[in-house]
């Protein structure tokens, strides 16, 4: 045991930070500046951390509150002092709603405001909405804690003097939620179950099937994390996966928060993906997958586009799999040859050429598909997937 | 206490001890010794209190330089001769001297290849200047 770490606390520190939001959103409709009230909150947590342990609150929100107050009044006084305080600089407040939902609606506008660049949406997300602290998001990033404050007080900077009054672009906020989603499950800070967290706050404030269609996404492809890598740290690819191990709660909250943002009849890129992994999931073993109906999904998919140029090539490269499972391995990599153009330079791009060659039987290609798609890995973990898989191709073929 | 990078190279170097093919390559099982070697390595260094980091690099190189005023960046994507050197990793270690430095470089060039017979894989050694020490 640690000496020099604290006691247990008294407190529940989800519920800490489930508070945050609120707090913050509060303090925001109150008229206060984002940048100085996230800031005050930021400071009243870490004193809270400090204190609760040894004098729990009685009502943890109002306490937040009341500290993070006190905090902007010295603020404003020592800024007074300097009598540089621009009173036309605040945030104005949205008027009217004041449900716990629409707080972190507002607040996830407000960090995901689009002249941010992606990396400070989702640090400012993570602090203002999720609660974490400087050092847990510089974790989670591997980078500095400096580095990730100066970060995010550039990106708070950025949005001063902007107006908060108008709703702000809800697929922005799809965006940083699904990349803090995609930015995976570290060691120290499990960044996508932060993702699912802020996403299930999402879909209280808002019916966008989409938002619902996110979250469904989420769950149904975290449901499979225990299982995507081995005891060593391997990836396992979906087909080799001990289907035991995943999470049958997690796919059965999935499936139904898919049912009902489908059921609004405005499908999206994300009740569809949602859709196709659903279908993974329902799968008993890998041959019981239902690949035909997987491709129909790919097709809406891909129509949800109707320029050709502007087509996801992701989409289309997981559409060229599930051709290759219905229509033949030849079929599939005919397919991805359409993509090579686009995606051509890219790992995955060989990686799927390397498993439609290995559905075909054609050995040789496969493994020199996937020692390309190695050369161009980003990840340690796929770069040495991918040399594996051409090695134990070479092996048995 | 110095810091040394043991760089580990795509490519460069003296002639290889042991020429190999390339890892997709090997024996499925002399692969995986290989990389479980590797993350040994860091397993080691970090239980004896020397590790600080490790890092692996793509292979691509782009070499960039300033254009001019007012003018575009100037780069160019290779290829470059296959003399040249290219870097595919390192570890970056903090030790009580030179020769501990030494020591575990050699140990790093032991990982297993094919066959699972050391690599003899020449790393290159670098001393990372240090901070200005307190003054006197």
């Amino acid at each position: 045991m640690n000496p020099t770490e604290p006691p247990a606390p008294s407190w529940d520190g989800d519920a800490l930070r489930a508070l945050v939001p609120r707090v913050l959103a509060g303090l925001v409709r109150r008229g206060e500046d984002f940048d100085a009230a996230e800031d005050a909150l930021q400071e009243a947590l870490l004193e809270a951390i400090r204190v609760w342990p040894g004098h729990p609150p009685r009502d943890a929100r109002a306490w937040l509150t009341a500290v993070a107050t006190r905090r902007l009044i010295d603020a404003r006084r020592s800024a007074a002092a300097r009598a540089r305080r621009e009173v036309t600089d605040q945030v104005q407040p949205v008027p009217g709603a004041t449900e716990d939902g629409d707080d972190t609606l507002l607040l996830l506008f407000c960090c995901c405001h689009p002249e941010l660049a992606p990396a400070s949406q989702m640090a400012l997300a993570l602090r203002a909405v999720g609660g974490l602290t400087t050092r847990e998001i510089a974790n989670a990033f591997y980078v500095p804690e400096a580095t990730m404050a100066q970060r995010i007080s550039r990106a708070k900077r950025t949005l001063r003097g902007c107006r908060l009054d108008r709703p702000g672009d809800l697929a922005v906020v799809l965006r940083v939620l699904y990349l803090i989603y995609s930015t995976g499950h570290h060691e120290r800070v499990d960044l996508a179950g932060e993702a699912i967290r802020l996403t299930r706050q999402l879909t209280l404030a808002t019916d966008e099937p989409e938002a619902h269609g996110l979250l469904a996404l989420m769950l149904l492809n975290h449901a499979r994390s225990a299982a995507r890598l081995d005891a060593d740290g391997r990836i396992v690819t979906l087909d080799r996966q001990d289907r035991s191990r995943w999470d049958t709660r997690q796919i059965a909250e999935g499936v139904r928060v898919l049912q009902s943002a489908l059921a609004a009849q405005r499908p999206g890129r994300y009740q569809i993906e949602a859709a196709i992994a659903a279908l993974h999931d329902d799968a008993a073993s890998a041959p019981e997958t239902d690949w035909p109906q997987i491709l129909a999904w790919y097709d809406d998919l891909v129509a949800l586009t109707d320029d050709p140029r502007r087509q996801d090539p992701a989409a289309m490269l997981g559409r060229a799999v599930a051709v290759g499972h219905v229509l033949g391995a030849s079929a599939g990599l005919r397919e991805a040859e359409r993509l090579r153009e686009v995606i051509g330079e890219r790992h995955r791009w060989h990686a799927v050429r390397g498993y439609l060659y290995e559905l075909g039987g054609q050995g040789p290609a496969a493994a020199a598909a996937y020692a390309e798609a190695a050369r161009r890995a980003g990840t340690v973990a796929e770069r040495d997937h991918l040399i594996r898989q051409a090695a134990r191709i070479r092996a048995t073929g | 206490m110095p810091k040394y990078l043991l760089l580990k190279h795509y490519r460069g170097g003296p002639a290889a001890h042991r020429p190999v093919p390339p890892m997709d390559q090997w024996d499925p099982q002399d692969v995986e010794a290989h990389i479980a070697f590797q993350r040994h390595v860091c397993d080691l260094l970090a239980h004896s209190g020397e590790f600080v980091d490790a890092q692996a690099l793509t292979p691509t190189q782009t070499w960039v330089r300033y254009g001019g005023p007012g003018a575009a960046p100037v780069s160019t994507d290779g290829p470059h001769p296959e003399t040249s050197d290219l870097v595919a990793g390192w570890f970056m270690i903090d030790v009580d001297s030179h020769e501990r430095a030494i020591e575990l470089a050699a140990y790093v060039s032991s990982e297993p290849g094919p066959g699972g017979e050391p690599l003899y894989e020449w790393i290159d050694v670098r001393e990372v200047m240090s901070e200005l020490p307190a003054g006197d």
